[in-house]
């Protein structure tokens, strides 16, 4: 078939948290170039199991890239070559035949691996559990126009809320910094009237969970944003700094 | 206290210790240009950083310019690998938009440092230190005549200033960023002035190098450069 290709599948293979995990190279034959990555890997496992082999583990859930939940890190990228895509928004025409395609679980301290190429992303749970929310009753929608905000500030909230929590952020980044995703998350609120009356106590609480958890500190490398499957931006970053060094002059 | 124990307030400690270096290395390329045009300029531009209470307490609080931001960038290398585990990738990719310089920072600053000693070597222990233990100290035409008269001094000073070059050219607006003075305007705005500052002082620098090079070569052997 002309729209089919050959791959070889170089899979990172870890049986537990504690073991010694190791590369095995799996080939897949006629794979249809429209064919989702995740697919091949269902295609991969089904042909597992039928040896009697053990599945490749990995994470997946809505497949339509809005849940977070897929990850791997791909020939290099996480969720692979493709930029603003999720890795179940990956197809195999990215891909040339013939080619080897090496895939990685997140490599982070504070994310250990689960088993093979899923990883245990708990700690984004803990940062958002530490004030990643508005804790009080903001009551029924407002009037419009009750509560002025500049179209340029909804824009940005919008835009920083639309971070997924998959932790690619992460995973690009050479220091293993939480950055962009918190700083994501601080955002989304301090840019509302709605976020701002906790935006002091919530910016100091989330830094102080992120760096507790054992994330890196942030050295403006630009790698997160860059490999953003939601595009999240660096200036959320800048914002993050402003708040948290506002917050902490004003104690 | 938030400079130590959380990760803005160290970024914070790295970025003014950084901005200070970047003023200073400006003062001293302009001070070094002095040179160029007039001996007596520069001979008096020495004098005046000599042994005295002002000049020394500048020296101070620059070494510990120097001193901090060095500490911490170590610091922050160390934690940032332990941050990333133990296990490494088996294949990176730097994406587009990511500079070189970013991720080598602490390669380029061990250069610079590096540098640094034998410059420090070259100048500061011949004029200011000695003068301080009371010692004979060389006027700032005798230093330069030792230092560039040898051969082996500019293309080390060079490599030194490209390493500076890199260094300041992703340090100049990672440096605003760390402090919060960045948006999506300014980003590309502190990139450009950060480029375009570190390539003028860099070149002034090296112009000087390249001219007291023509001016002393092989006016002293190279172990008396030393």
């Amino acid at each position: 078939m002309e729209n089919s290709i050959s791959v070889k599948l170089k899979i990172w293979r870890q049986a537990g948290p504690k073991e010694k995990g190791e590369f095995v190279t799996y080939e897949l034959q006629d794979i249809p170039t429209d064919t989702s990555f995740l697919e091949t890997l269902d295609i991969l496992n089904e042909q597992l199991v039928e040896r009697g082999e053990e599945p490749v583990a990995f994470d997946h859930d809505c497949r339509e890239g809005i849940c977070g939940m897929c990850s791997l890190y791909i020939n290099g990228h996480p969720h692979g070559p493709a930029t603003g895509a999720t890795t179940c928004q990956l197809y195999m025409r990215r891909f040339k035949d013939g080619e080897t395609i090496t895939v990685e679980p997140w490599r982070s301290a504070a994310f250990p691996v689960i088993k093979d190429l899923m990883v245990d992303r708990n700690a984004f749970d803990k940062i958002q559990q530490a004030g990643g929310y508005v804790s009080f009753n903001t009551g029924g929608a407002q009037d419009a126009n009750a509560i002025p905000i500049s179209k340029v500030a909804a824009d940005e909230a919008m835009d920083s809320a639309s971070c997924i929590g998959c932790g690619a952020c992460v995973a690009a980044c050479k220091n293993g910094s939480a950055m962009l995703f918190v700083s994501a998350k601080v955002s989304q609120f301090a840019l509302l009237p709605q976020g701002k009356a906790e935006a002091k106590k919530r910016v100091k609480a989330m830094l102080q969970k992120m760096d507790e958890l054992g994330f890196g500190n942030c050295t403006n490398t630009g790698a997160c944003a860059a490999e953003c499957p939601k595009n999240i931006k660096l200036s959320n970053i800048a914002r993050l700094n402003r708040e948290y060094i506002s917050a902490k002059c004003s104690d | 206290m938030w400079l130590f124990k959380s990760s803005v307030g160290r970024k914070v400690v790295m970025s003014v210790t950084g901005l200070f270096l970047i003023l200073f290395l400006t003062f001293h390329a302009l001070m070094n240009a002095v040179a160029i045009f007039s001996v007596e300029a520069y001979e008096a531009v020495c004098e005046f950083l000599g042994a005295n209470w002002y000049a020394l307490l500048g020296t101070a609080v620059l070494a510990a310019g120097f001193v901090i931001h060095i500490i911490y960038a170590f610091w922050l290398t160390l934690q940032n690998r332990s941050a990333r585990g133990d296990d490494r990738y088996a294949v990176t990719a730097r994406p587009k938009n990511v500079e070189w310089a970013s991720q080598n920072m602490l390669v380029l600053g061990i250069i610079v440092a590096c540098f640094l000693v034998l410059h420090l070597y070259q100048f500061w222990a011949k004029m200011q230190l000695p003068e301080i233990m009371g010692d004979y100290a060389a006027s700032g035409e005798e230093a330069l005549e030792l230092a560039f008269g040898c051969w082996w001094t500019l293309p080390v000073y060079l490599i030194g200033f490209l390493a500076v070059w890199f260094h300041i050219t992703h340090g100049f607006w990672s440096a605003f960023q760390s402090i919060g003075v960045n948006n999506d305007k300014w980003i590309e705005r502190w990139k450009c002035i950060g480029c375009w500052w570190a390539t003028i002082v860099m070149l002034l620098f090296a112009v000087c190098a390249i001219a007291l090079t023509l001016k002393y070569a092989g006016g002293y052997d190279c172990i008396g450069a030393c």
